[in-house]
């Protein structure tokens, strides 16, 4: 069915930014459910804010969706059962790199049974949305891992009017919002219409790259057949430069309202969802399922035939791996997440945890990046798109200048990663203005 | 148990471009015009070019050596500054003040202060300096194209006779000159090339080459010839353009551009001097940390901080 509505353009346009290879390979293969492992260690804090308290013991019988950890807090998030089976304990367990966290060790049963207390969340308000995000235990998606309970529960004089739903998918290889898009386009506006008539929004932006036709077609269609008489839904086509989905970036382009430092995006009337989150939220919402399963693209030099996988919460990698059919002593490299931001990976008993959305597992040959001294191109001060300049940063640093990289306004950094990408010296500075944040962050406390 | 990975920070992918391949680029978009000054001055601007860039390469090699610092030959620079060092100078000039110059260049403007990124000024223009204040009659003696043995007529460049060359002649470069400064339309191939390739903007050499026109034309010049004579080409779209002794924001590079102009233009008006590109660049060099000192942006959503009274 053609549509006679139009996608918007951007309002906003944002300095500099990267032009990336897109690498989706995985974008048109239908998402697999992983079955689930033998055993999943489910860690209690996946989300930024408070470790959730666990509610199980050791030997307890749980189900797919069972409450195992309640939120620890306003600024926290509960944590559910992604298997069914024992509890074998509760106990620290290095994951990822060298910090112990605690993690809920389950005994899967192989039979993913569900449990039979699961019942549709009843919305009338508002308050009920946000209630119900925080029973689902949801959080960013987008990799964000922020509660969304809290950014869906304003302060009583924030006067939001926009909504802004995050399909910009901006990082490489990454597809699974993507498949959200395709597999699950119902839901997504269903979601976004539920929002709009229990918040009352004056605007909904569904935003994506241009780099994804298909997804933004799907959508229209849909959002088509149910536009509203106020119109208030809207489809807009952003163009595919890097860093498109950053939160600072998306509300820029969506409203041209700017985010200023240490603010939050309810400062300027918006909020701003992932699609994955939203549609997770309807599921949420009409089935009961909290979220104890991410849809992960899986992908990278050393993956044969990348594919996106639904993965049980607290699926340790080397499972993952096993599905694949992957040699871990073929694997050089594993990043959680994107290339330009995902977090490395230094051990495959690392789990996978609700904000991550890819697995890169890449093989062992390394490219030679040969690190040469900074030319001064200013190929990073062009790129970066909140308009600093990355390699004077660096030079302060190196100096220990700590006056010197304040003035230079490092803390306005988003850590996107596009002024290292584009250094052809290869100068490591996303690196040196996260490290250079840090040290600000230290000396002020 | 050793199933540790190798984890490194974000990102995790980079870039194609590197420090060679941009240096790299730069030699390959000179080649035209290098090319046609060895074909219009014969073996002798062979003999030079090759001079410079041997020397160069060979002076950075050697320092890193002796000071037991690591290679950086690889990088290409050396090659760059010795092939531009060798097209900004005349045919004619004797082997060993060529070679004078490449040390000068490596050495003593750029490995001195720090090497690659470090050099307060271009190595290449700085040691044209240092060669035209040292060695004055063996620098400005200019020959007469395709006459190629080594006892040329020597005649003066189209600058100091301005009138005398037609300008189809300048534009093409069949006239009297460096070795790579002649073929304006070769240099502007090159320039292209780069500012397609990404590797140059082109806010500077168009700004340069406009403010020369525009203050010929004001002064009565006639603006094509003055912008086509003498070094301007060559300088303007590659030896302003280095990146380390030029700013790095686009309005910086205006003002750099600008600046070149102006004083380029002074000295061909009013100071002895027939010729001030590369005075003028050198100038410019030495104030571009100044210009690169002005907070010309805000970053996004910067707000000034509003004082408030305690």
């Amino acid at each position: 069915m053609e549509t006679k509505e139009k996608a918007l353009r951007p309002v906003g346009k944002i300095h500099g930014g990267a032009h990336l290879p897109h690498f989706k390979n995985t974008a048109e293969t239908e998402t697999e459910t992983m079955p689930a492992p033998g055993t999943v260690f489910i860690p209690v804090s996946q989300h930024i804010g408070a470790p959730a308290n666990a509610t199980v013991k050791k030997g307890d019988k749980v189900y797919v969706g069972s409450l195992i950890a309640d939120a620890g807090g306003f600024v926290s998030a509960p944590v559910h059962s992604s298997v069914s089976g024992t509890v074998k304990g509760v106990a620290d367990k290095v994951l990822n790199g060298t910090a112990a966290v605690k993690c809920i060790e389950i005994e899967s049963d192989g039979e993913m049974e569900k449990d039979p207390e699961l019942k549709p969340f009843v919305i009338n308000t508002a308050e009920d949305i946000a209630a119900a995000a925080k029973a689902c235990g949801l959080v960013g998606l987008g990799g964000a891992g922020f509660p969304a309970h809290v950014k869906l529960s304003p302060a009583k004089d924030a006067e939001i009017d926009t909504l802004i739903i995050n399909a910009a998918e901006c990082e490489p290889y990454i597809t699974a919002d993507y498949r959200e898009c395709m597999e699950n386009v119902d839901g997504i506006i269903a979601a976004t219409y539920l929002l709009r008539d229990k918040f009352g929004f004056k605007k909904i932006v569904i935003c994506v790259e241009n780099n994804k036709p298909k997804a933004i077609k799907a959508l229209m269609e849909v959002a088509a057949n149910k536009l509203d008489v106020e119109d208030t839904v809207k489809l807009m086509k952003l163009p595919s430069t890097y860093p498109q989905g950053a939160e600072k970036v998306i509300i820029y382009s969506a409203t041209g309202r700017k985010v200023p430092l240490g603010k939050l995006p309810s400062d300027v009337g918006c909020i701003v969802m992932n699609v994955t989150s939203l549609a997770k939220l309807y599921d949420f919402i009409t089935t009961g399922m909290p979220l104890v399963a991410k849809r992960i693209t899986v992908d990278g030099s050393a993956v044969g035939n990348p594919k996106n996988l639904t993965v049980p919460i607290g699926t340790p990698i080397k499972d993952v791996l096993d599905y694949m059919g992957i040699d871990p002593e073929n694997v050089g490299r594993i990043i959680m997440g994107g290339p330009m931001m995902g977090q490395p990976v230094s051990n495959i008993d690392a789990v996978i945890e609700k904000r991550t959305n890819a697995l890169l597992i890449m093989d062992k040959d390394e490219r030679d990046y040969r690190r040469t001294a900074c030319i001064r191109c200013g190929r990073c001060q062009r790129t970066c798109p909140m308009n600093l300049t990355p390699a004077k940063v660096e030079t302060a640093y190196r100096k220990g200048d700590t006056a010197a990289y304040e003035k230079l306004n490092v803390n306005y950094c988003i850590e996107c990663g596009s002024c290292s990408f584009i250094c052809p010296a290869r100068r490591p500075l996303t690196e040196v203005m996260r490290i250079a944040k840090g040290e600000l962050r230290r000396q002020k406390k | 148990m050793s199933n540790l990975l190798k984890a490194a920070s974000s990102p995790h992918i980079r870039h194609e471009d590197s420090t060679a391949g941009i240096m790299f680029n730069v030699a390959f978009a000179l080649m035209p015009a290098a090319v046609f000054g060895c074909i219009l001055f014969g073996i002798r601007a062979v003999f030079v070019l090759l001079t410079t860039v041997i020397t160069a390469v060979a002076a950075e090699f050697i320092w890193n050596l002796l000071l037991k610092k690591p290679q950086t030959v690889g990088d290409f620079s050396a090659v760059v500054t010795g092939l531009l060092l060798g097209m900004n100078l005349s045919p004619n000039v004797p082997l060993w003040i060529a070679a004078i110059g490449s040390v000068a260049a490596i050495i003593v403007v750029k490995q001195m202060f720090g090497g690659l990124g470090y050099n307060f000024a271009n190595p290449a223009i700085a040691a044209r300096i240092i060669l035209l204040v040292s060695f004055p009659s063996a620098m400005v003696s200019y020959s007469e194209p395709l006459r190629s043995s080594v006892d040329t007529v020597t005649s003066a460049t189209p600058l100091a006779n301005p009138t005398g060359t037609p300008i189809l002649k300048l534009f093409l470069g069949t006239h009297a000159g460096c070795i790579g400064e002649t073929s304006a339309c070769l240099l502007l191939i090159g320039g292209l090339v780069l500012i397609l390739l990404r590797v140059i903007n082109p806010i500077i050499p168009a700004s340069f080459i406009g403010t020369v026109a525009l203050f010929g034309w004001a002064f009565g010049e006639d603006p094509l010839r003055y912008i086509l004579t003498g070094g301007l080409m060559l300088g303007a779209i590659f030896m302003a353009t280095d990146y380390v002794t030029s700013p790095t924001s686009n309005l910086g590079k205006l003002i750099f551009g600008i600046g070149c102009g102006i004083i380029t233009f002074v000295i061909r008006r009013f100071a002895s001097l027939p010729e001030g590109v590369s005075y003028a660049i050198l100038i410019m060099n030495i104030i571009t940390p100044l210009i690169n000192r002005i907070p010309l942006s805000h970053p996004f959503g910067f707000k000034k901080e509003v004082k408030e009274d305690a």
